[in-house]
């Protein structure tokens, strides 16, 4: 989309107190909800959502949006939607994507610094996003994470969530109308955080769970700021012959929807509802198995990928992604987007897409070449999925030298290939009603329903980890001194010897009384002596 | 270089060549076997220290306990195998499931080029079963590999058992910070051949697989486990990997250190580390496992799974334990403790491990042999050859530079082709023509292979009678002298490759091929020079090899039982080149065999 826009949001940290519910400014509305799904291997994914709504306009001026401990600071505005996310990609978990817009890369710089994540990131690396863009830190450490006090936010406890097999970040910027004719822009702040704990560490092998079991905290108090603030929990069962889990305390609603292709059913628990909370100020929902799931493998969702590097050896390998269509019967087509490198130079004549042995030939292609240092490659493809079936796409490449100071100060642990992205409708098993964006609870936001019969999914490959050739940087003048001269040295004499034939010429005698009589001879016409 | 240039001074130092050419090279090849045999005192071995930062100073506390846990994991599993004759891939995936690992398999199958005897195998299909261990810190970009290979018999279920209880106790900690894969493989070597083919994508030996379903980025280091008995009384580990490449220094070192630190018994080679360097003793006891690795890294074979990977350029080692009848025992719990302190060592690594030395020898296990130290030894004996080559070929540019060949048939090309083409017969034709041979004789498939590359080989000395027609007689001393030169740069040439690459058989190589290839000339004691060209003949060394082996094993060998050792490391040979690309045989079938026909060509040249 618009990817030249010169935003120049800068992002500070405060470093003041106060939660995220303390500092709002009254024209602020803030919305809260927690989606709590037990997952069929036993894991628990728990998935924060804050959307804050802020009526003001922010074309002219410099504003502040405070959030408490960080604060964002726009000083040109643009009407432009803005993203970013830190996710370690882990598709073996059905989880919600993160599914940003745009990408502009010092802004991400500028959000990684504010969601304390350690990305690398620098211009040349990163692409001008295409059909479908892709905006994933590849390597996101995280380091730090303060959050207080009231209302969901009291059960993000660091030391417990660090603790979880998956988690990630995102923050989205976008302008929402206020109207309906769309006279005026509000801009919506939207922080989700999604953490998926493990059954093997925390539960002891144990399926059942509890708020305190899993986050070591209770509910205590709604926010006092927020409009809405929310505690869904799936109780879907997974066979449909009886009850086999129960909650507590029992749920006051249930909300039915349609996620990702199946029927859900969610137990909602308000905060805002003063009975919830009851008179020990402590809400502490549980879940109990009556009939605990076996431990199978989770079912396999429509749509899955792979993606690795082949081959061995620091010249040439191949990238591979392979694309698993499980659906029995329906064939669907897939966006797929590829930014590599420009240091792994592509063979793009050897880019072979094969769907049950068969060459599948992509409906359409967008290759931008690489330039050294400026400009990765970008890959675009759109490919028809087969039912049922694997699809591989493969690619060479040959790794490029560096100039010795293009490397990183840790050269040997390898080069970052972002993830490739895969954008797909996908066709879902039970029809879905279109929804009101606003009235939906706000997970729905994460899973876009296209029409009745589709929904949409993007999906991000793991992140790859090239070697390139590295020299030996523990000693490289000695040995760059030592070659230059021992060639300089050797070279020169070695081609002598080579090339020329040495006579030994002997002294010339004779002088003065020589030369005449060879002048002598030469008019002569007399061969010289 | 000055001195080359200058006529005079060049003729000096050619005169002073050739007076002192014989003494020159008895020296130098003198020198060559002494540096060799200096490098176990203590200025040329090192003491071994840890270079990678990330895994040195920091500590970490074993807590692994499943001993019991593992025991019963390995008596369950002899129990299933036992029952199914196989390895019992459901009970494994079962179990790993049960433990908390995301869990695959792999099924392969091989036809080998002709039956494998030694390991009773021909048509191989198996199934490998492996367990990722996700990180929950890292997103699937880096991985460590633990491996238990397993062999038709039913040995190596302690390993399994202690694999298993080391994943129940992985899988509950929160640090890792890399995927960890389990990897039970069928076949030993092959399944774990198959395994890596398919994880890399490649197909180097024509191995048939199905793909990997599941994979865990790139690995970063690899350990090789064999254990066959609850208890053991010391740990043997094994660095000498495919076509004689080692691991990184520092694995091993790390390995080392948590010897050391739960006082466990280690070896290398199965030979005990000497304590006492200064005196005589202590080099000379480092002498004999110097030379056990030299001639194991020489044979170029993977000593243990760990061998594979290093073409992967993943690090690898493979630990054995040892049940002897020494008193004390140390039981699964310390060997579970040492895997664990490894790796959690591993974990920490930031890069590939790479500060420490890629090429080196041990004369034990916590001394080491630098490259720079080692090498000169073969430099000496490869500086034989150059002399002798620069004899030559003054003695020819003395004798005619003007006079031409009449005939225009120089003598020294004839026999190349015809002994290169020997070289490609004993390459190509065992394998091609054992269906031939056991439809004419009654041999088996093995037995057909092995003879007919003796036969070959045997017959290739027939060939100086056939090529003599050919050559003429014109200036009988130019003919051979121009064919020893030729003979003599290329035997220094690929000996000087082979050392760089594996410096153990180009050392072998040359310590035995360098004196003969030398003396080789078609004057003087025939008799003598053909016994001892014979005895030299890589074949030979071959021999040789496997009897020093065994007697510095101190399990000497009688002569039957080494003639049958060396038929049977032939086929294996061979057999190792087809299934993981051992290089061996091609190189002494295209490579040096052809070039020492060459030198039995100079002896009889007429």
């Amino acid at each position: 989309m618009a990817a030249a826009m010169p935003l120049a949001l800068l992002v500070l940290l405060l470093l003041g107190p106060g939660g995220w519910c303390l500092a709002e400014p009254p024209r602020d509305s803030l919305r809260e909800e927690l989606v709590i799904t037990p997952l069929p291997s036993g894991d628990v994914a728990a998935t924060f959502q804050f959307r804050t709504r802020w009526d003001s306009e922010l074309q002219r001026e410099g504003v502040w949006i405070n959030l408490g401990r960080s604060s964002v600071m726009s000083s040109q505005g643009s009407s432009a939607p803005l993203s970013t996310s830190s996710t370690p990609p882990t598709q073996s978990l059905p989880l919600p994507p993160s599914n940003p817009w745009v990408w502009p890369m010092t802004l991400t710089t500028t959000f990684c610094a504010m969601l304390c994540c350690r990305g690398r990131w620098s211009a040349p690396k990163t692409s001008p996003p295409g059909r479908s863009s892709c905006p994933v830190v590849p390597r996101a450490s995280l380091i730090s994470f303060h959050l207080l006090q009231a209302g969901l936010s009291v059960l993000l406890k660091a030391d417990r969530l660090f603790h979880t097999s998956y988690h990630s970040q995102a923050v989205h910027i976008r302008p929402v109308c206020r109207n309906a004719r769309c006279t005026s822009i509000s801009w919506e702040l939207r922080q989700t955080l999604s953490v998926v704990f493990d059954a093997f560490i925390t539960g002891q092998g144990k399926k059942d769970w509890s708020l305190f079991r899993m986050f070591s905290r209770t509910l205590t108090e709604p926010c006092p700021l927020a409009s809405e603030s929310r505690v869904y929990v799936d109780i879907t069962t997974y066979n449909q012959d009886n009850e086999t889990l129960e909650v507590h305390p029992p749920p006051t609603t249930t909300y039915q929807d349609v996620i990702l292709g199946t029927r859900k059913t969610y137990a909602i628990y308000d905060l805002l509802d003063t009975a919830m909370i009851n008179n020990s100020r402590n809400l502490n929902i549980q879940l109990k198995w009556k009939r605990p799931p076996e431990n199978e493998a989770p079912p396999v969702p429509f749509l899955h990928a792979q993606r690795y590097v082949s081959g061995y050896g620091l010249q040439k390998g191949e990238l591979s992604t392979l694309l698993y269509n499980t659906h029995p019967y329906r064939a669907f087509p897939v966006l797929l987007l590829d930014t590599v490198p420009w240091y792994l130079r592509l063979y793009v004549h050897t880019l072979t897409i094969t769907s049950k042995g068969k060459e599948n030939k992509p409906s359409y292609i967008h290759y931008q070449p690489a330039q050294d240092r400026l400009q990765p490659h970008l890959l675009e493809m759109l490919i028809q999925l087969p039912a049922n079936s694997v699809t591989k796409v493969s690619i060479q490449f040959e790794r490029a030298l560096l100039k010795w100071t293009e490397y990183t100060p840790d050269p040997n642990h390898g080069f970052y290939v972002s993830p490739s992205v895969l954008s797909a409708l996908v066709p879902s098993m039970v029809a879905a009603k279109p929804v009101d964006w606003e009235e939906s609870p706000l997970f729905n936001s994460l899973f876009p329903v296209s029409d009745g019969s589709n929904y949409f999914v993007r999906l991000y490959t793991e992140p790859l980890l090239v070697n390139l050739p590295t020299p030996d940087f523990s000693m490289p003048y000695n040995v760059i001194c030592l070659t230059c001269t021992v060639v300089a040295v050797c070279y020169g004499s070695f081609y002598n010897l080579l090339t020329r034939t040495f006579h030994i010429e002997e002294p010339r005698t004779g002088g003065l009384a020589k030369r005449l009589a060879n002048l002598i001879r030469r008019a002569r016409g007399v061969p010289p002596l | 270089m000055g001195l080359l240039s200058d006529p005079v001074r060049r003729r000096a130092l050619a005169r002073l060549v050739l007076r002192l050419n014989a003494p020159l090279c008895v020296l130098s090849y003198v020198a060559g076997i002494a540096w060799f045999l200096a490098l176990v005192f203590p200025p040329l071995t090192q003491r071994t220290y840890m270079s990678e930062n990330a895994m040195g100073s920091t500590m970490v506390e074993e807590q692994f306990a499943g001993g019991d846990r593992a025991r019963a994991f390995a008596r369950d599993f002899a129990a299933h195998r036992k029952k199914s004759g196989a390895l019992p891939v459901a009970w494994l995936e079962r179990t790993m499931r049960s433990v908390g690992l995301e869990v695959y398999t792999q099924s392969f199958s091989r036809k080998l080029p002709f039956p494998d005897e030694t390991h009773e195998r021909y048509m191989v299909s198996g199934t490998n079963v492996y367990g990722i261990l996700r990180a929950p810190r890292a997103a699937s970009t880096e991985s460590l590999v633990l491996t238990v290979p397993c062999g038709s018999d039913s040995t190596n279920s302690q390993a399994v058992g202690l694999l298993l209880a080391l994943a129940a106790h992985f899988r509950g900690q929160i640090y890792w910070a890399k995927d960890i894969v389990f990897l039970v493989t069928e076949h030993d070597l092959l399944g774990t051949e198959a395994w890596l083919e398919a994880y890399h994508d490649v197909n180097v030996t024509g191995m048939q697989s199905s793909p990997l379903q599941g994979r865990a980025g790139a690995i970063q280091a690899a350990v090789a486990l064999e254990l066959s008995s609850d208890v053991v009384t010391s740990l043997d580990v094994a660095v000498e990997g495919l076509n004689g490449q080692l691991p990184n220094l520092d694995l091993l070192n790390l390995f080392q250190t948590f010897c050391q630190k739960g006082g466990l018994l280690c070896t290398l080679q199965g030979k005990l580390q000497p304590e006492d360097w200064t005196s005589l003793d202590g080099p000379l006891q480092g002498l004999q496992t110097l030379l056990l690795m030299v001639l194991r890294q020489a044979s170029g074979r993977p000593h243990g799974s760990h061998g594979l990977f290093l073409r992967y350029r993943v690090e690898a080692l493979t630990l054995r334990g040892i049940n002897s009848f020494r008193q004390y025992k140390y039981d699964l719990v310390a060997v579970g403790k040492a895997l664990e302190g490894m790796f959690r060592k591993l974990n920490h690594l930031l890069e590939r491990l790479h500060q420490s030395f890629f090429l080196y020898l041990l004369p034990g296990l916590s001394r080491f042999v630098s490259i720079g130290l080692y090498m000169p030894a073969v430099g000496f004996l490869l500086l034989v050859l150059g002399l002798k080559a620069l004899e030559l070929w003054m003695q020819l540019h003395e004798a005619g530079m003007g006079l031409e060949e009449p005939g225009g048939a120089p003598g020294p090309s004839v026999p190349l082709p015809p002994s290169q083409a020997m070289g490609l017969a004993l390459y190509v034709l065992p394998v091609l023509g054992q269906h031939v041979a056991t439809q004419h004789f009654p041999v088996a498939e093995a037995e057909a292979v092995v003879l007919t590359l003796l036969a070959i080989y045997a017959a290739g000395l027939a060939l100086p009678h056939n090529t003599h027609r050919v050559v003429s007689t014109q200036a009988p001393d130019r003919g051979w002298m121009a064919l020893k030169l030729v003979a003599l740069i290329y035997l220094a040439l690929q000996l000087g490759c082979i050392a760089l690459t594996n410096f153990s058989l180009g050392f072998l190589l040359a310590t035995t091929m360098v004196p003969t290839a030398a003396l080789a000339k078609p004057h003087g004691p025939r008799t003598l020079y053909a016994a001892l060209l014979v005895l030299t003949s890589p074949a030979a060394t071959l021999l040789g090899s496997l009897f020093l082996w065994r007697e510095l094993q101190e399990a000497p060998l009688s002569l039957a039982e080494g003639w049958q050792l060396f038929l049977a490391a032939l086929a294996q040979g061979v057999l190792e080149h087809h299934t993981y690309g051992a290089l061996l045989f091609p190189l002494l079938s295209l490579g040096l065999y052809p070039c020492w026909l060459l030198f039995w060509n100079v002896l009889f040249w007429k």
